[in-house]
């Protein structure tokens, strides 16, 4: 089997022993979209800057399209394209003249490039604003003009990091078909990285769970979703558990199972999700514990990341925000 | 080295296309060594009657100063628009691109050194109007804006160097003002370095931008000593290699903090 990209035991500590990967490793398959999936935070952004030579690792090693990230950097750099977080157009020049750079930069010139930039052009939706100036260009246009840019030297591996991050709802979902588009090109590896559940769903055919700078759990979107067996419970409770009662209340019952208590939440698992409610209802109740709402869901991969790392990806996301704070 | 100076010409009509849609820009680059020759030449008018001053009108003398003030200035905020590609992730894009290091320094410095030829221009022109006589001719007047273009690309360089590794264009601006003016005056771009106090003249001869000023003058005007140009021209190159040197490190240096 071949791997675009392979990552074994990434390490790296910014100044200020912030510690950014502790031992990140995965390998995405040729031909594929693999999804990095992670709060803020989580790593997944110093993954692909070690990945696309930006940022060196500490120690461990990668490959991407075959060579090696430290010692053949060149040689990764003409296999690679990269989008990165936000957007990296110069908003000074044109659509044009922002693609005709990039293809110059990788040593395309004249009529290939002309040519091929025209047809990025195209195939993006950008023709008719190709010689306007990119500052008046909206969001969506500012990041699909970056994917043609990545696109011109035609990579082997393209990374998009956060690709719809600071996107309206429609344009994120004109994104999605955007990038579906581009898994069906020939050959074309995409690593995506995403904090949106839903992104990394709809979009990667693999799917690596990165928290706090490790891969938690890897597989198909579908088959981690399997892996939970059965419907998650979410109890919303009248007030907080101080004392473990719910904890107890439940850990008699047959078939709950992966109980855990986040505040008021209490999260459960059970294989049949509309059978236990009443079961689960009258066991709090018993031991006088009020209950505000009941929810009753498929198994999602908000599920599978509190499975992996005990906490709900919410609340990774909002502890995150505090720590940039 | 080719796929380099072409990348280096990338980058360049990359800078000058931006600067060419800005017309304030464009309209303040070209007046402002105008004001400054005529502005100084009218302050300072009366310096020629000092006992001890050699040499004709004051505005020959101050020619070389202005046109080496408008060149080290402008190349001294060269850094401002590389904080802007850095938080924009310009410069990351490049990076990780089959782009060299130097042709993203070289393309400020070839951009930076096209406006200085501009600006040279102007003054030398302006300047003649006005009364100066240069010497040497056309060649002595070439040297003396060459000399010109070596130190604003050095320190186009060490600009670049200190964004990459301030980041923050507060400090880039406190300390370009910290050093911009000082530099000036501790020079003989005003003034006669034999009228000086004898630590300013001191500190003039380890300036970069005395060299400039000093040699330019010495190339385009009276009392021409070729060894002190051409002893001037080499500390200009030299220095102009270790800024290069320096500002291809601090490449590395961002790199590790990102």
């Amino acid at each position: 089997m071949t791997y675009a990209i392979e990552a074994h035991d990434l390490v790296k500590t910014y100044p200020g022993d912030v510690k950014a990967l502790s031992g990140l490793s995965f390998h995405v398959q040729e031909g594929t979209v693999f999804g990095l999936l992670g709060p803020n935070g989580a790593g997944k952004s110093t993954t692909v800057k070690i990945l696309t030579t930006l940022s060196s690792a500490d120690s461990g090693s990668a490959t991407v399209a075959g060579f090696d990230v430290a010692s053949q950097a060149e040689r990764v750099r003409q296999s690679i394209g990269v989008v990165q977080q936000g957007t990296t157009v110069d908003r000074e020049a044109t659509g044009r003249e922002n693609i005709h750079l990039q293809g110059q930069v990788y040593g395309m010139r004249g009529r290939d490039l002309e040519a091929r930039a025209e047809e990025l052009l195209e195939r993006f939706g950008l023709a008719d604003a190709a010689d306007r100036i990119a500052r008046g260009y909206s969001g969506g246009m500012e990041r699909r003009l970056h994917v043609a840019m990545a696109l011109i030297h035609q990579p082997s591996v393209l990374f998009l990091d956060e690709p719809t991050t600071g996107l309206d709802p429609e344009v994120r979902a004109d994104m999605w078909s955007e990038i579906s588009r581009l898994a069906n090109d020939q050959g074309l590896t995409i690593l995506l990285t995403t904090h949106y559940l839903e992104e990394a769903d709809n979009l990667a055919s693999q799917l690596a769970i990165v928290d706090r700078g490790r891969v938690v759990a890897e597989g198909t979107p579908e088959g981690l979703k399997a892996d939970l067996r059965g419907d998650a419970l979410h109890v919303e409770l009248a007030q907080a558990d101080g004392d473990g009662g719910v904890t107890g209340a439940l850990a008699e019952l047959g078939g709950i199972r992966e109980v855990s208590v986040d505040g008021r939440t209490l999260h459960a698992r059970a294989d049949d999700g509309a059978r236990a409610v009443p079961v689960v209802l009258q066991a709090l109740e018993s031991r006088g514990i009020d209950v505000a709402s009941v929810r009753v869901a498929r198994p999602s991969l908000d599920d599978v990341y509190l499975r992996y790392t005990g906490r709900t990806f919410d609340k990774a996301e909002a502890e995150a925000e505090e720590k940039t704070r | 080295m080719t796929l380099t100076l072409r990348h280096s010409w990338y980058m360049t009509v990359r800078h000058l296309r931006a600067l060419w849609r800005q017309p304030a820009w464009i309209a303040v680059t070209l007046i402002q060594p105008i004001v400054w020759l005529l502005l100084y030449g009218a302050l300072f008018k009366r310096v020629v009657e000092i006992p001890g001053f050699k040499g004709g009108s004051y505005i020959e003398f101050l020619t070389p100063g202005v046109l080496v003030m408008t060149a080290f200035f402008g190349a001294g905020w060269g850094g401002m628009p590389v904080i802007d590609d850095l938080n924009r992730g310009v410069i990351d894009r490049f990076l990780i691109s089959p782009v060299h290091r130097v042709a993203l320094v070289a393309g400020r410095i070839v951009q930076g050194s096209l406006g200085v030829i501009v600006q040279s221009v102007i003054i030398v022109v302006l300047a003649l109007i006005t009364g100066a006589h240069y010497r040497n001719g056309v060649g002595g007047v070439l040297i003396m804006i060459f000399l010109a273009v070596l130190l604003a690309a050095a320190t186009t360089a060490w600009s670049y160097g200190v964004a990459l590794y301030v980041r923050k264009e507060e400090t880039l601006i406190a300390l370009m003002q910290f050093l911009l003016l000082p530099l000036t005056f501790l020079s003989g771009a005003f003034m006669q370095l034999s009228l000086v106090p004898g630590w300013i003249r001191g500190i003039a001869n380890y300036n970069p931008l005395n060299w400039a000023v000093e040699a330019g003058r010495s190339a385009a005007l009276k009392h021409t000593d070729w060894g002190f140009v051409a002893s001037r021209t080499g500390f200009l190159l030299a220095l102009l290699a270790v800024a290069l040197w320096f500002a291809t490190h601090a490449f590395k240096s961002y790199q590790r903090s990102v």
